[in-house]
């Protein structure tokens, strides 16, 4: 009989294969300690380990250089050097020679204590390479009690192979061959976690958070999964099975029809040009920007660099992001927001205070005016990596003006204190502000007088302007972007940025629904910014219609009193 | 024994990239490495002690080397420490 299972689609795409099972790797010895006879054999046991390791490492290395490139291969290549390093190795050897314990136990001890020493020098570079330093104790330990290696396991699957693990690290997932899985399915994870960027970024559809997979599916078991809506069906009956079957072949076909857009402009049938930009939420992901054809970046959110963590990124690793970032698209525009914690948001190291209303609370630039030291090394960070690419800095929840001149203020501190130092800063740098709290539609003429650009938050703007929690199932339905109040204050931002001779993108959800494209673009809208998956068919639509038409569609909308009326009327323009 | 007192010119100081080079490089070499700097010395061929510097840009760096090959093990380190940005890349 069939099952299914409901979880987070973390990378989109249907898929269809054999599952391989890999449960969480415990790995056990008997002995803690050794008699003083058998130190050298102890120690040659640990020599041969860490051999075992370095090879493991090189191997993992060069497979990840072929398959995700460089960068992400230089994780491996640094653990390798960790594995042998004479401190290290040093330190097991006396504590086998001088407290006659297994080998066994004395890496693990080593290499807690190394990780610990990294952790203790107040350096953020230096404690994330404390989860190197354990890594490399556990597959040191791996090779000591001969637990099979899953990241070796990984790179040798068999094809069609849909994988199904408790997690993944980073490591594991680099070490797939792309050429034989089909997919990925595990018990926990989110869309934001790095093995949900990678797996995106590597094109392998995934679902994520299904908490019990492992057990629910066996080896060798036939599974169906859609990355897009986030389910698993395991022994699918044969009438489902043909209908997922039809499904990507409908898909693959599609595919095809829209790659041939890949290299053409977004522009509309009489001319009109539009910018269609991707929203990223990690440095890895600038490649699938390239991949889709698109313009630029939208947005840029800087958030992953501050979560997960217990004390903020150093300038210097953000600047390297950055930097990357910037470079990898140059000259293509990249949009990045400066950090916009709080909300559903958690940073721990930030302490703020459990508030009552939290999407109303101290969240964003109302904390970055705050937290100046954080914020100041973002601004200067960014302004660094000005010159890789073309930079354009945007403010998230800038409700007043107050606020918007205060961040300019801060920007032009750091960019004074960088030249005072002799560093070069780009001077194409644009500053630009989301538009996301009513308020700031409101007053988008004053806005626009003090900014270069503006870009709408649809997601915040409807919450706010509709007073409803977006996360709250009972009144999700109010979370629409096609009410007739959220609708006038887009066209409101939109006509006063061009009165005041700035540019306006939308980067929230609504600029990658399909039914949005030919009224944004009718409204005037100059970019819009959505996920890399999205851009082909937005492309398509834009391309499809001229300028004109696209006017007279928002002159119509406009006339309408009933959102389920304009949804209705724009779903029926673009339903293919 | 010889010795030099080189700036370290990487931007990112000698970190990641820079620093795996530098115990790479130090590693084919048979005399003994030391690095000292900011008060604290390292073995040059231990990637943990090199990091744990934590040697950043602009930062004095005493690299020492002793032993057969000591004159080429010093020239090869100093070269990379000069050559700083190129390692960042």
């Amino acid at each position: 009989m069939s099952l299914k299972f409901q979880g987070i689609g973390a990378a989109p795409g249907l898929c269809k294969g054999k599952a391989v099972v890999l449960k969480s790797q415990k790995i056990e010895w008997s002995s803690s300690s050794i008699g003083a006879a058998d130190v050298d054999k102890e120690i040659a046991r640990f020599n041969k380990a860490v051999e075992t390791a370095v090879s493991q490492l090189e191997e993992l290395a060069n497979q990840v250089a072929a398959k995700v490139g460089e960068a992400e291969a230089e994780i491996m290549r640094a653990q390798a050097l960790m594995a042998s390093d004479p401190g290290f190795t040093e330190d097991v050897a006396s504590r086998i020679a001088q407290s006659l314990m297994s080998a066994e136990n004395a890496v693990q001890q080593a290499s807690e204590e190394q990780a610990k020493m990294l952790e203790g020098l107040g350096d953020e570079y230096l404690a994330a390479r404390a989860a190197d330093m354990r890594d490399v104790g556990r597959r040191i330990l791996a090779a000591l009690t001969g637990t099979a290696d899953r990241a070796v396991v990984l790179g040798r699957l068999q094809p069609d192979t849909v994988i199904v693990a408790d997690d993944l690290a980073p490591s594991e997932t680099a070490a797939i061959d792309i050429h034989n899985v089909s997919g990925i399915v595990l018990d926990k994870g989110g869309r934001t976690s790095h093995t949900a960027i990678l797996a995106r970024s590597m094109g392998i559809p995934a679902v994520m958070g299904l908490g019990t997979a492992t057990e629910d599916i066996s080896d060798g078991d036939l599974v169906i999964m859609d990355g897009n809506k986030g389910w698993v069906v395991v022994k699918p009956e044969d009438d489902l099975l043909k209908e997922f079957d039809e499904a990507i072949e409908r898909e693959e076909r599609r595919k095809q029809e829209l790659s041939v857009l890949k290299d053409l402009p977004a522009i509309t049938t009489d001319g009109h040009l539009i910018e269609l930009a991707c929203n990223i939420g990690s440095g890895q992901e600038a490649g699938l920007v390239l991949d889709a054809g698109a313009d630029g970046v939208g947005l840029f959110r800087t958030e992953f660099l501050f979560i997960d963590r217990n004390s903020p990124p150093s300038e210097e690793e953000q600047f390297e992001i950055y930097k990357q970032v910037l470079s990898q698209l140059a000259p293509k525009p990249v949009v990045i927001r400066t950090l916009d914690a709080g909300g559903d948001k958690f940073i721990p190291y930030l302490n703020i205070p459990d508030e009552e209303n939290p999407f109303l609370g101290f969240r964003a630039i109302r904390l970055c005016l705050e937290e100046k030291e954080l914020f100041r090394s973002q601004l200067r960070a960014l302004l660094r990596a000005s010159t890789f690419g073309t930079l354009r800095i945007m403010f998230p929840m800038v409700a007043d003006i107050h606020e918007l001149r205060a961040a300019k203020r801060e920007y032009e501190i750091a960019k004074a204190e960088l030249e005072s130092q002799g560093v070069q800063v780009a001077d194409n740098v644009q500053v630009g502000i989301m538009i996301e709290v009513p308020s700031a539609a409101i007053q988008a003429d004053v806005l626009a007088a003090e900014c270069d650009f503006f870009s709408i938050g649809t997601n915040d703007l409807v919450q706010y302007t509709m007073a409803s929690d977006r996360g709250n199932p009972k009144v999700a339905h109010l979370s629409d972007p096609f009410y007739p109040a959220v609708l006038r204050l887009i066209a409101r931002t939109i006509s006063e940025a061009h009165r005041h001779g700035i540019w306006v993108g939308m980067c929230g959800e609504m600029a990658g629904m399909e039914p949005a494209v030919p009224l944004l673009v009718g409204m005037g809208i100059d970019e819009l910014s959505m996920a890399p998956a999205s851009v082909p068919r937005a492309k398509e639509i834009v391309r499809s219609i001229s300028y004109e038409e696209a006017k007279a569609i928002w002159e119509k909308v406009r006339m309408m009193t009933d959102k389920d009326e304009i949804r209705a009327y724009l779903e029926g323009l673009v339903s293919r | 024994m010889v010795e030099q007192t080189v700036v370290v010119q990487s931007e990112v100081g000698l970190h990641a990239r820079p620093a795996a080079l530098f115990v790479q490089t130090a590693a084919k070499f048979k005399s003994q490495i030391t690095l000292e700097a900011n008060g604290k010395t390292a073995n040059g061929k231990s990637i943990l002690q090199v990091l744990s510097l934590g040697a950043k840009q602009g930062d004095s760096l005493l690299i020492r080397a002793e032993g057969e090959d000591e004159a080429e093990a010093l020239e090869s380190l100093v070269d990379l420490i000069m050559r700083g940005a190129e390692a960042t890349s």
